[in-house]
């Protein structure tokens, strides 16, 4: 029987997907010449609240808590947004592991719309209590600990989380009912292993390095992605032309940009078929992914106008938009 | 036993009005919630959406019909209640089936294809015309079931 728990979500999700930013929008928004007049664009879009101003930074923040505020007032559970948000999990890990490690302190550093949010899992590793972080953060957080303690080797700490939260997206994405969660997971992790291939051809990294770093996922073969990465990013392109990623290839050979705006674009494209769907969880995944691609791209732009890069090069970086 | 009749009739009006009720109660609800999500961000859009979260609500109606006609049949609205047979009484039970199923069934699927009209509504108000056609479409099916359950209630000699 078709569930029809989200059908108040989903037609409330309609109603917000008008305000969301099509390319033509995107593309007034490049037309504006200061970046001033970008903020003044954003604003009159509804961009931040009253106590953001202009402020560039307050208000794209403002917007991101904008994202997860709607989907608390649906009432929806929020385990099913576990694929999302376990990258700012672990992102919290590995600053309070540093942090603590190195005995510093610096401010801002955390996400605090988390499950564990930055204070929490400050006290969590500085009393070593790994015991009270979730089943899949805890191996993960004594190694990444024990590692950084005692070779000083922040690299290395990285690797270990970010390993980690790909394997918790991909266990989490293949426990979800709904293809948009699978395809988002399958999607992240081996878009994670390609970029770790691409750095790692760069910066000549060993093959053992790249099995430490890669996870495992059903559309790549990390072994052949490692081996291809050994012998070049020409190598990495060939290998990727035989897999759903080709299109990814032909981006690589293009700029390290391009490939950046290809795997954000794909995720839009996996997303785009949520747009028919009227009593699942998938337009309420796609709405946060959108929003997220939005503020991201607004951010480039933003950042661009700032640093008065030519219009040529800010569009090379501009994502799809979803509507 | 000479009552039997008049229960199997009675079960009839009342299958009727509960399934095709209940069928409209599960539509305008499922609808309803779409309706409440849009005017959540949208207030202006209330007309439209109330529109269709209504369209569910005929198959009740439907059924709330064809109990009348069948406890006019019977006697028991405006005069003494008829003495049938079993076998006349499981025959308006029989023709009393067709809107009180189909009621149901066309009740609930209305109410999802309003609620997915709805969102048609939520982002292009403009097709609302085109939009309505497609929970219209499942209409045509309770009516028909009406039809038949009208016709054989009515064609039952008491």
């Amino acid at each position: 029987m078709t569930d029809t728990n989200y059908t108040y979500a989903v037609a409330r999700i309609r109603a917000l997907e008008v305000t969301l930013f099509s390319n033509a929008t995107i593309d007034q928004l490049m037309a504006c010449r200061t970046y001033e007049e970008c903020l003044q664009f954003i604003a009159d879009k509804g961009w931040g609240d009253s106590d953001t101003g202009l402020n560039a930074e307050a208000m794209l923040t403002r917007e991101e808590e904008k994202i997860w505020e709607v989907m608390r007032e649906m009432r929806v559970d929020m385990s099913v947004f576990d694929v999302l948000s376990y990258p700012n999990q672990f992102h919290n890990l590995k600053a309070a592991i540093k942090e603590v490690c190195t005995e510093t302190v610096n401010p801002g550093i955390f996400y605090d719309d988390c499950e564990i949010g930055g204070e929490e899992m400050l006290e969590i590793i500085r009393n070593k209590d790994f015991i009270r972080l979730p089943d899949n953060m805890q191996a993960a957080a004594k190694e990444a600990y024990d590692t950084l303690l005692h070779t000083r080797d922040g690299q290395l700490c990285d690797v270990i989380i970010d390993r980690a939260t790909m394997e918790a997206v991909y266990e989490a994405g293949r426990q979800a009912k709904d293809d948009i969660m699978k395809n988002y997971a399958e999607d992240t992790v081996a878009i994670a292993d390609i970029k770790i291939a691409v750095r790692s051809a760069k910066t000549a990294k060993s093959i053992e390095f790249m099995r430490r770093a890669m996870a495992q996922c059903a559309s790549l073969s990390v072994d052949q992605l490692s081996k291809a990465a050994l012998a070049g990013e020409a190598a990495i392109a060939e290998y990727l032309l035989g897999t759903a990623y080709a299109g990814g290839a032909e981006a690589l050979k293009e700029s390290p940009s391009a490939f950046e705006r290809w795997c954000d674009n794909r995720v839009i494209q996996t997303i785009q078929p949520q747009k028919y769907k009227a009593f699942t969880i998938g337009p309420l995944v796609a709405y946060v992914l959108a929003r997220q691609n939005e503020i991201k791209t607004v951010r480039i732009i933003l950042s661009g106008k700032q640093n008065g890069f030519p219009d040529d090069a800010i569009r090379e970086r501009v994502r799809e938009m979803y509507v | 036993m000479s009552e039997l009749g008049i229960v199997y009739a009675l079960l009839g009006a009342a299958l009727a009005v509960l399934l095709a009720g209940a069928g409209s109660a599960i539509g305008v609800g499922i609808a309803g919630q779409a309706a409440a999500g849009v005017v959540t961000e949208d207030p202006s859009k209330f007309a439209k959406v109330l529109i269709m979260q209504l369209l569910p609500g005929t198959q009740g109606i439907y059924g709330l019909l064809v109990g009348f006609l069948t406890l006019s049949k019977i006697g028991l609205i405006g005069g003494g209640a008829a003495n049938l047979d079993p076998k006349t009484g499981l025959m308006i039970l029989a023709a009393c089936l067709p809107i009180g199923i189909v009621g149901l069934i066309s009740g609930k699927y209305q109410g999802m294809t309003s609620a997915a009209a709805i969102g048609i509504v939520a982002k292009k108000p403009d097709q609302f015309g085109k939009a309505m056609l497609f929970p219209a479409m499942v209409e045509t099916y309770a009516i028909l079931a009406l039809l038949i359950s009208i016709i054989a209630v009515t064609g039952i000699q008491v």
